[in-house]
């Protein structure tokens, strides 16, 4: 039988033709897929809502020649509209399933689904600051990619210590010897609410103020920027702590 | 693979949206097969849309002048501005007879993945068109999608400052599709049960 099932969050979709939609979907099993969704964007369509962006589903597959057809979709959590309802929210969960789809380009893990899933369904309940949600998704997707920076031992000698240069393109902080000359230095609070985001440690990172969070996201976007060639195209969208609509 | 010139057909009908290879070789061996069928007609419309047609530059929408015929219109209510996407949601507005206020074309919905964010589309000519207290009302009619839903979260946060009264059209279009897609009658009533925003 030529057809799968699977739960799947939707990464990204593109108009096809004249109804349908191509969808580029995360799967928990197969990867990333690429499938058509047929008839979607017309008004009586069973599973229009259920294959829009960020929306996680159970899907059936059938196995095409080059793209997969979708044939059932049911939701497992509709972040959608909450999302939309955000600019914040919005332009961060972009941020997120752009890096999900690049950090999947040779093969999609679990893992990757789950962390992605948990960060959108974490935005469209508004559980922290939508820039905090989308740092910490970037530090742990990064680093399930095998890019974890380092937040406390200097990332080139080990030597551990409170160590304040970063250096993105070495890993993260690095000793005073170890540091270039001119290498940027931020304060110890930068450092620890990094750190927080990595481990998922709310309670510290939540506490921070907007000058802490806007440095600490300063260093997240160069970090991803450095492991991500050609960069991330929504990045530079995100509303970010203090700006407006 | 044809030869030559048929190929060259096929691939440049290939390159419009929404049409597959499949389309492509159909309407290329329509074109070559039906005696019937006089080719110069589609090649002189080709030739000449791209030079005579402009966009609106008050609203945005396609027209042959400066301004499109409902900028012009005098009888359209002038306190109503209705704002929608692409110039075939206007199309589709239009059809249902229900809006007789102005509209205001964004050129798409914010999408930072496609690299769409509210500097590239109309927004900054519509803040300007609220520059003299004439506009009442902003009826934001963007598609009922997440891209469409964001772009009017965005668009009534903005208007928040402004002593305009915000409205969305009335949900019971369904989630997902394309504006251009709801019937009349759907469409209609969407405009009629339009609620307050913000
Ligand atoms: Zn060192
Ligand atoms: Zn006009």
């Amino acid at each position: 039988m030529p057809t799968y099932r699977d739960e799947a969050v939707v990464l990204r979709t593109h108009k096809l033709g004249e109804a349908d939609r191509i969808v580029t979907l995360l799967t928990r099993g197969h990867g990333k897929v690429r499938a058509v969704a047929k008839g979607v964007r017309r008004t009586a369509s069973k599973f229009g809502a259920r294959l829009e962006p960020f929306m996680v589903a159970d899907v059936q597959l059938y196995e095409g020649r080059s793209l997969d057809i979708v044939t059932q979709a049911e939701s497992l959590g509709s972040y959608g509209a909450d999302i939309a309802a955000d600019y914040a929210s919005y332009t961060s969960a972009n941020a997120m399933v752009e890096t999900a789809d690049r950090l999947t380009e040779a093969e999609g893990s679990s893992q990757q689904y789950l962390l992605l899933i948990g960060a959108l369904r974490s935005l469209s309940r508004g559980e922290h600051e939508a820039s905090l949600t989308l740092d910490s998704y970037l530090l742990r997707a990064l680093s399930l990619a095998g890019w974890a920076p380092s937040f406390d031992t200097c990332s080139r000698c080990g030597t551990a210590g409170e160590h304040t240069a970063i250096v993105v393109q070495l890993g993260g902080v690095v000793c005073s010897d170890c540091a270039p000359p001119g290498a940027p230095r931020v304060g110890r609070e930068v450092i620890d609410l990094l750190s927080a985001l990595l481990r998922g440690d709310w309670t510290v990172a939540d506490a921070t103020d907007a000058s802490t969070r806007s440095k600490a996201s300063g260093v997240v976007a160069a970090y991803t920027q450095w492991h991500l060639e050609r960069g991330l195209r929504s990045l530079p969208y995100v509303a970010r702590t203090g700006e407006s609509a | 693979m044809y030869e030559g010139v048929v190929q060259d057909l096929i691939d440049e009908l290939g390159r419009l949206p929404g049409v597959g290879p499949k389309s492509a070789q159909r309407i290329a061996f329509y074109i070559l097969q039906t005696e019937t069928y006089d080719p110069s007609h589609l090649a002189d419309v080709l030739t000449t849309v791209r030079d005579k047609v402009r966009f609106c530059e008050i609203c945005g929408n396609v027209t042959e002048q400066t301004t499109c015929s409902i900028c012009r219109d005098p009888r359209r209510d002038q306190t109503l501005i209705c704002v929608v996407e692409e110039a075939k949601d206007v199309v589709a507005i239009e059809r249902t007879r229900e809006f007789r206020g102005l509209y205001h074309v964004l050129g798409g919905a914010i999408s930072p993945i496609q690299g769409v964010g509210p500097d590239q589309l109309r927004i900054r000519q519509l803040m300007t068109r609220l520059a003299d207290a004439t506009v009442s009302e902003i009826i934001i009619a963007t598609n009922p999608n997440v891209e469409g839903e964001a772009t009017a979260a965005y668009l009534s946060r903005l208007l928040q400052a402004m002593e305009v009264r915000v409205t969305r059209l009335a949900s019971g279009l369904p989630v997902g599709g394309d504006l251009e897609y709801a019937d009349e009658v759907t469409l209609g009533r969407a405009f009629e049960g339009r609620r307050l925003v913000g």
